[in-house]
């Protein structure tokens, strides 16, 4: 597996853009994450210098993206992608809810999402809802497990983060509660705590391993009971 | 008379005087409807590119004067002033490359490649009642002086004129971009102080170009 895509997270705040990497560190340990916020004396506002680091530091060939809060953040991460020295980093800003989309980010690419996986989950924030869910697919045949919720959290936060780094590692769609099983924000807007059932699903002919292995995850407790 | 690295040179200066006497006025209309800090944060931009202009070499191009003093804004100006004002002299200085001497057109294009560089910065429009609203119509005099035959100065008097009239006319607008734009109606009435430093810094152009 190549080297994961790398976050950088603007902010006019260098708590805000150091918090940022402190949430999304936990659910995602070994992804390249750079802070970049406030300004060369940490003032409130956004250093070119910082962002142009950031990006070169967390950048391992595999691309980077990159999470902004006001305005200005935007401008001064744009002028630095572009002037950014030396060149032919594959670079890209999203425009996505920054706690949220940097969470999502962060577990997108600690599974080694490529960078429009990557991009694709942090905008996945952008949905208030699960759009998903009120649409169930019309499941015929395929391979279903109903498992009930043992440990203390429920489907949030770091089982929510460990589930979907583990639906991510087979090639196959698989739903629960027919959200999809690879959607961070998804499961977790689901609400899914203590006690509740779940159901694990795929309708493709091959999903049996993987609905197993995630069915087998969520009875095992994610370790915490 | 055409125009050279002097008149460059001493069109950062005039700025940085200019803005460093300004400071407060840009201070107090960024407080009315944005966050205050664009008055000190041009005055501490262009201090600093003071600094870095009495160490470069005096031969060096108008070219690589604007490419310095592009670089130097961007990491020195906080807030959005930094990478638009930035973009521009990076801009400009593209524009100016190669060139010993700016004449009549070359001006126009050094300052229409600046307004592109704002605009495809900050993706605002005319009546966003932001810098725009200030380059545009500078840029719009600059290029009806040069085709009636005005000397470089005389283009730079026009749009430096143009400039400060379109800054005042911001003053009826509701924003849509920037920090302002969060202020609806609120905004409107005061003169956006981004306008306000671009008129500013287009008069600290003609006037060394009118010293030169």
């Amino acid at each position: 597996m190549s080297a994961s895509v790398g976050l950088v997270f603007v902010s006019h705040s260098d708590k805000v853009a150091a918090g940022l990497v402190e949430i999304a560190r936990q659910m995602a340990p070994s992804v390249a994450m750079a802070a970049a916020g406030g300004t060369d004396d940490q003032a409130v506002g956004t250093s070119f210098q910082k962002v142009g680091d950031a990006i070169r530091a967390v950048n391992s060939g595999s691309g980077v993206v990159i999470l902004c809060d006001l305005g200005s953040a935007i401008l001064t991460a744009e002028t630095a992608i572009e002037l950014l020295d030396p060149p032919g980093h594959e670079v890209h800003i999203v425009d996505a809810p920054l706690v949220e989309g940097a969470v999502a980010a962060a577990v997108a690419a600690e599974t080694g999402a490529p960078v429009a996986e990557v991009i694709a989950a942090a905008q996945s924030a952008n949905r208030s809802a699960p759009d998903d869910a009120k649409d169930p697919p019309a499941a015929a045949g395929g391979y279903r497990r109903i498992v009930t919720l043992t440990n203390r959290d429920g489907l949030h936060a770091r089982p929510a983060a460990e589930f979907v780094k583990l639906a991510a590692t087979f090639g196959v769609p698989v739903t629960v509660n027919q959200v999809d099983a690879k959607s961070l924000l998804g499961i977790m807007s689901l609400g899914l705590v203590s006690g509740a059932t779940v159901e694990i699903a795929s309708d493709e002919s091959g999903g049996a391993a993987a609905v197993d292995a995630l069915a087998d995850l969520v009875e095992s407790g994610f370790g915490e009971k | 008379m055409n125009l050279d690295q002097q008149w460059a040179r001493e069109w950062v200066r005039l700025a940085a005087a200019v803005l460093s006497e300004h400071r407060l006025e840009l201070v107090s209309l960024d407080r009315e409807i944005g966050d205050g800090d664009h008055g000190e944060n041009m005055d501490r931009g262009f201090s600093a590119v003071t600094g870095k202009l009495s160490q470069l070499p005096g031969e060096a191009s108008a070219s690589d004067i604007f490419k310095l003093v592009g670089m130097t804004l961007i990491s020195t100006v906080g807030g959005a002033a930094g990478p638009l004002y930035g973009t521009a002299f990076i801009r400009a200085a593209t524009a100016t490359a190669g060139a010993q001497t700016v004449d009549s057109d070359g001006l126009v294009s050094l300052l229409t490649a600046a307004r592109d560089g704002v605009v495809a910065r900050g993706k605002a429009e005319v009546g966003d009642k932001t810098m725009v609203d200030a380059w545009t119509p500078a840029v719009d005099a600059a290029a009806a002086a040069a085709q009636d035959g005005s000397d470089p100065a005389a283009v730079l008097a026009a749009a430096a004129q143009a400039a400060e009239a379109g800054a005042l006319a911001t003053e009826p607008l509701v924003a849509h971009k920037g920090r302002a734009s969060y202020l609806g109606e609120r905004a409107v009435g005061h003169r956006d102080p981004g306008a306000q430093s671009s008129a500013l810094l287009l008069r600290a152009a003609a006037d060394a170009a009118a010293g030169a």
